[in-house]
């Protein structure tokens, strides 16, 4: 049976298991009925023209996996930064693990959507936030139909997160083929502060898709840090929908580290709706292979005096592809505006491609907007000045790459996620880099 | 030390050194000088062993071994530097950390074990204070934004932590004001001993002040076509390369 006709019809014995009497459950059905007219995209959709889910939807998946399988700390601590202290919300197949996380309720709420969802301590968040930002197109639709289960953060106003939060994904890989849909709601009150670090991992080389929404509101000046690890298996394929609602004065940063996957497809909206707000979205994307990696990002510039820098650097080898399109929006009434956008790219292959689309709508007249964007090889003049200083070919051409992405990396907060980070570009790129940093 | 026999180059199908000889002693300083296009970067890179230069013709040999099929980095192991006129920046690549890889890279051919950190940072010290470097100067990307001084100075501690057999300093000189000359030219002098050898390729007799030739060479057309000592040097000063072209017919 085609994916979309399983999912289809498995809707009658996933409505039996969830509590169909609830707003949540009105917004589902909305959402199920939006993804029933769309289906999935395909390439005849401009924002899909270069990224093919067809290989992706031919998978038997098992839609709702329900064996439990144990995961022991031992297998899976090197996918958690554990160098620091930190909350952990981590779901093994779409189940919440409790074993493997540490939640709170104390001062804040780091815990799950499903309670969230259920009981009615959360109801007005719930009400006000859930699936208000989030686009009602095919796939964050298809989500949306069947979300019951990820992490709830709510920081209420004035509160720093004394430690970062990671939300991890694991696949275990015990059906042929998995399909999970993790669904995140992150409120950030005014004048609060957190730190996030995602990840999802296949514990296995059964094939893997994630359909991830995660929607994220930061109210007037809060401090809202996102960093996305995707260093999968080559089997497993992600669609990561993010949306993100910034009010005056806050400060959002989004960083995408793309090592590894089958296709992996990062939808990153920014929604500005106060004045003074910067919104950061960066990216770094090394992949090699037949690995695909697509960065949608928009940001939307509604309100005068806003500022957006985005920076994204892509290396790619063999027969490896990617797409960034990055569009602006900038309305007429958001003067004062300045939007920066560089998207510097490498191609190590004559095989691989990239395509480049940046996309400026300026109503505005009063603006600042740049983009660039560049796609080269490495520069012989600087290899020749590394092997002139001793430093083999191989070593150099390494320390040039490490070196284009590792600027991208400056403004990452976290140290032990900075030089996690570090140590996967390395290995990535097979360079000694011969130094600490 | 270094014994530079009929060597012929070309790039891009266009001969530029046609049968140049030189040799050099350990101990020695020679200055190449010559006109505009006459083959002077050209020699350094062909030595240094740039590819995009084809050798045609003769043969370099350092310390009897040949080394004109040999890449740049093995080169470089065997004790050859090249100052280089126009240093390459490179973003995201500490000074201090370029410099550590170049250094264990080289120890690594040899042999030998990284260089003790403790050892690193002693000669660090050392030498970025014999260049008069600033400690924030050397936590900056490679020559990102410096000014040419700064690069230059940069390029000559380089050569101090590298301990080279056979410095080319392709250059040096130009682009400095007096003072940073100055601090360059004697960090050089510093440098050499009677185990190494120095090569000053330049345009204009002003770094021979201070850093003194045993012999003082013209490049024109590719050959060497003129050898003399330190005097050779303030007479093209004063009298131009014409005359020289003219000896020639």
């Amino acid at each position: 049976m085609e994916l979309q006709d399983k999912l289809l019809s498995s809707y009658v014995a996933f409505e039996n298991k969830v509590d169909i009497n609830s707003d949540v459950h009105e917004i589902r059905s909305e959402a199920f009925k939006n993804f029933e007219a769309l289906g999935f995209p395909t390439k005849k959709l401009e924002a899909w023209k270069y990224t093919s889910l067809k290989s992706v939807l031919k998978q038997d998946y098992s839609l709702f996996p329900n064996k439990d399988v144990a995961v022991e700390l031992a297998d899976v601590k090197q996918y958690f930064i554990h160098e620091i202290d930190s909350y952990k919300v981590v779901f093994i197949d779409g189940k919440y693990s409790s074993f493997l996380s540490q939640t709170t309720h104390d001062q804040y709420d780091v815990c799950l959507m499903s309670s969230a969802l259920s009981s009615p301590k959360y109801k007005e968040t719930i009400d006000k936030y859930f699936n208000k930002i989030a686009k009602q197109d095919n796939l964050t639709s298809l989500n949306t139909a069947f979300a019951t289960e990820g992490a709830y953060i709510n920081i209420p106003k004035n509160t720093v997160v004394k430690k970062p939060i990671q939300i991890i994904n694991f696949t275990t890989g015990s059906e042929t083929a998995t399909m999970v849909q993790p669904r995140n709601l992150v409120v950030v009150g005014e004048n609060a502060q957190v730190q996030i670090i995602e990840r999802h991992q296949s514990l296995n080389s059964n094939p893997v898709l994630s359909n991830i929404v995660t929607e994220v509101f930061a109210d007037k000046a809060s401090n809202v840090d996102i960093y996305k690890i995707q260093n999968d298996e080559e089997t497993a394929s992600l669609v990561d929908n993010s949306y993100i609602e910034q009010k005056s004065n806050s400060v959002v940063s989004v960083h995408t580290f793309s090592f590894g996957g089958n296709i992996t497809r990062n939808n990153l909206n920014f929604y500005q709706k106060g004045e003074h707000i910067d919104s950061i979205l960066k990216g770094v994307t090394i992949i090699e292979g037949k690995q695909h990696v697509d960065h949608h990002t928009l940001v939307h510039h509604i309100e005068p005096n806003c500022e957006s820098h985005q920076d994204y650097k892509g290396i790619y080898d063999e027969r490896s592809t990617a797409v960034f399109n990055g569009k602006v929006i900038v309305e007429k009434e958001a003067q004062k505006t300045n939007a920066y956008q560089q998207n510097n790219n490498v191609l190590l292959s004559d095989k691989a491609t990239i395509n480049a689309k940046p996309q400026l709508e300026i109503f505005a007249d009063d603006v600042k907007c740049s983009h660039g964007c560049t796609i080269g090889q490495l520069d012989d003049d600087a290899l020749f000045y590394m092997q002139q200083r001793g430093i083999p070919e191989k070593q150099g051409k390494g320390l040039l790459m490490f070196a284009f992405a590792n600027t991208v990396l400056e403004s990452v907060k976290i140290p032990e996620v900075k030089q996690r980070i570090t140590k996967l570009i390395a290995n990535k790129l097979g360079v000694n880099i011969g130094f600490d940093l | 030390m270094l014994k530079i026999e009929n060597l012929q180059a070309e790039i891009d199908g266009k001969a530029i050194l046609k049968g140049l000889n030189i040799e050099v002693k350990a101990g020695e300083v020679h200055a190449i000088m010559g006109p505009n296009g006459a083959g002077k970067s050209t020699l350094a890179s062909v030595i240094a062993g740039k590819e995009e230069y084809e050798v045609t013709g003769g043969n370099i040999e350092l310390n009897g071994e040949d080394i004109s099929e040999l890449a740049p980095e093995e080169r470089a192991h065997n004790g050859v530097f090249l100052s280089f006129q126009y240093p390459v920046e490179i973003p995201g690549v500490s000074v201090t950390n370029f410099i550590k890889t170049a250094i264990n890279e080289t120890r690594k051919a040899k042999g030998l074990e990284d260089m003790p950190a403790k050892d690193m940072l002693k000669m660090i010290r050392e030498k970025s204070e014999l260049l008069e470097i600033d400690r924030k100067f050397l936590g900056r990307s490679l020559n990102e934004g410096f000014s040419g001084g700064e690069k230059k100075r940069n390029e000559i501690f380089q050569m101090a932590m590298l301990e080279p057999k056979l410095a080319i300093l392709d250059e040096t000189d130009s682009g400095l004001d007096i003072d940073a000359l100055r601090i360059v030219a004697n960090g050089v002098n510093k440098l050499k001993s009677k185990d190494n050898a120095v090569i000053v390729i330049t345009h204009y007799q002003r770094l021979l002040d201070y850093i003194v030739p045993d012999f003082v060479h013209v490049l024109h057309d590719g050959k060497i076509v003129k050898t003399g000592d330190a005097s050779l040097a303030l007479e093209l000063e004063a009298k131009g390369y014409d005359w020289i072209k003219q000896e020639l017919v």
